[in-house]
């Protein structure tokens, strides 16, 4: 069936159709329709789940891992502010092991006071053990969802699904809804490995001594490398049953391109049209888009950028005193490979700032005129 | 009076042989917590009437009772003095601990 919805609809609709059964979440804009739309799904009986009401994300997160913890699938959603007053919790859900899925709304941090999109709020929580998916449009909204559910519970870690503020969350676009079935026979019910039962009980996540705990985050490290594997898997099972794909990386143009951005979230999608525009002019661009940033996708990433002479990583946020986090994370991966770019980075778009077609072509031209990037980084859309 | 014996503490030899999550197996009777007590609760039998108030209360199930009288199972009791305050004929007296 197909429906026009907002990108927060597009969360819900895919914690629908996945079937959650619990839901804690706490409101906070530009998230609060996500859970606005579950709880009348879950009013209405149009989901079959318990909503729970809390009063911070912090309680949203620990009712959800209560929920998981006894074997329910659980969903919530939250963004900036929120996320960081989770962060305790979060670590929690990955050492426990429990396959939650959040949609994170990309906003940016306080202060300045910002309801618009940037990525520090999502990158601020990079270590905290949680897969990390980055999308572009209301449908890979839908359909990622369904995905990180089926690999956080085959792996027993948890899940980010992230979008950016307004230029997703509030954007309208036509998405194609699974049939129920096919997402029943792609996603089985939720079965853990463990669960908290009277019928056999167990004390979880409680004192652990150096005798075990290293060789807990051992093995969390160990299944967070068989993911991107994982991904490729089950986004092909998912094309197979659906029709689309779901990668870890969206190359596009890239085949004979002599520069990529490399991009994520809707800027990705902002570039395409720029690397159309720049091929018009006879610019052989090409754009590379992050889906996936935990795990990093490292054998993507290389095996892309080993085609290409030049790439310009784009970021929507700081790691202040170093550099963009996407771009810090690409040069890693790249150290020491025999065949990489010249690796240029760039920030722009922080706190809702538009990231527009015009400013790509200033970055191509930036990149494209010298053999090496001039600064640490380059800043595009500064008023200085 | 104690319904389970005391099982061995584990310790595994590899990650391989260990869950995912950090759990207990099966039974926690190992760790006895008893050497956590600084004072610990000693009953006046002859003063006490049998209410049982002193078993409803206490927070870690460590008060049993036999042949109609409670009785403290300190390998498990804290030491929390919650039986001494509740106890309507103050028949059990909170003790230091000595070695």
């Amino acid at each position: 069936m197909k429906k026009v919805m907002m990108g927060n609809h597009a969360l819900s609709y895919g914690a629908m159709l996945a079937r959650s059964q619990v839901i804690a979440a706490y409101p906070i804009t530009p998230q609060t329709q996500v859970v606005e739309l579950l709880s009348e799904m879950c009013a209405s009986k149009a989901l079959d789940a318990k909503f729970i009401k809390v009063e911070s994300e912090h309680s949203a997160m620990a009712a959800c891992l209560g929920a998981s913890l006894a074997g329910a699938r659980t969903f919530t959603a939250t963004s900036a502010q929120g996320l960081a007053l989770m962060h305790e919790l979060l670590h929690w859900a990955s050492g426990g092991r429990q396959p939650v899925v959040m949609g994170n709304i990309n906003r940016a941090m306080a202060p300045g006071w910002s309801i618009w999109t940037d990525q520090n709020d999502s990158l601020s929580q990079r270590d905290t053990g949680w897969l990390q998916f980055y999308c572009a449009s209301n449908q890979e909204v839908v359909d990622t969802v369904i995905q990180a559910f089926k690999i956080s519970e085959r792996f027993m870690i948890p899940s980010m699904v992230i979008l950016d503020a307004f230029a997703l969350s509030h954007t309208y676009e036509v998405v194609e809804l699974p049939d129920q079935d096919k997402v029943d026979a792609y996603l089985p019910k939720f079965n853990p490995p463990f669960r908290l039962t009277p019928k056999e009980p167990h004390a979880f996540n409680a004192l652990t001594s150096p005798e075990h705990y290293f060789e807990l985050r051992y093995k969390l490290q160990k299944d967070m490398e068989k993911i991107p594997a994982a991904i490729e898997e089950t986004g092909r099972e998912y094309e197979k049953a659906f029709g689309r794909y779901l990668g870890q990386v969206e190359e596009y143009r890239c085949d004979d391109a002599e520069f990529v951005f490399v991009t994520s979230g809707t800027a990705g999608y902002t570039a395409r049209v720029a690397v159309d525009e720049l091929r018009k002019q006879g610019i052989k661009a090409g754009n590379l888009r992050m889906k996936v940033f935990r795990p990093f996708p490292f054998a993507k990433v290389r095996e892309a950028l080993a085609k290409v002479p030049k790439a310009a990583v784009v970021d929507r946020n700081c790691s202040y005193g170093h550099h963009g986090i996407f771009y810090q994370e690409i040069k890693s991966a790249l150290y020491g490979e025999a065949k990489a770019p010249a690796l240029f980075g760039y920030i722009t778009g922080l706190g809702g700032r538009d990231i527009t077609v015009d400013m790509f072509r200033e970055i191509a031209q930036d990149t494209l005129s010298k053999p090496r990037p001039s600064e640490e980084i380059g800043w595009i859309g500064v008023k200085r | 009076m104690k319904k389970f014996k005391p099982t061995p503490k584990i310790v595994f030899a590899s990650e391989k042989e260990m869950p995912m999550t950090p759990m207990s197996l099966g039974s926690m009777l190992y760790n006895l917590t008893g050497a956590w007590r600084n004072i610990k609760p000693v009953i006046d039998k002859a003063a006490c009437i049998q209410c049982g108030i002193c078993w409803k209360y206490c927070p870690d199930t460590s008060i049993y009772i036999e042949d109609e009288f409670p009785v403290i199972d300190y390998d498990y009791c804290k030491g929390c003095g919650i039986c001494a305050e509740e106890c309507p004929s103050k028949c059990i007296a909170m003790v230091e601990e000595e070695k």
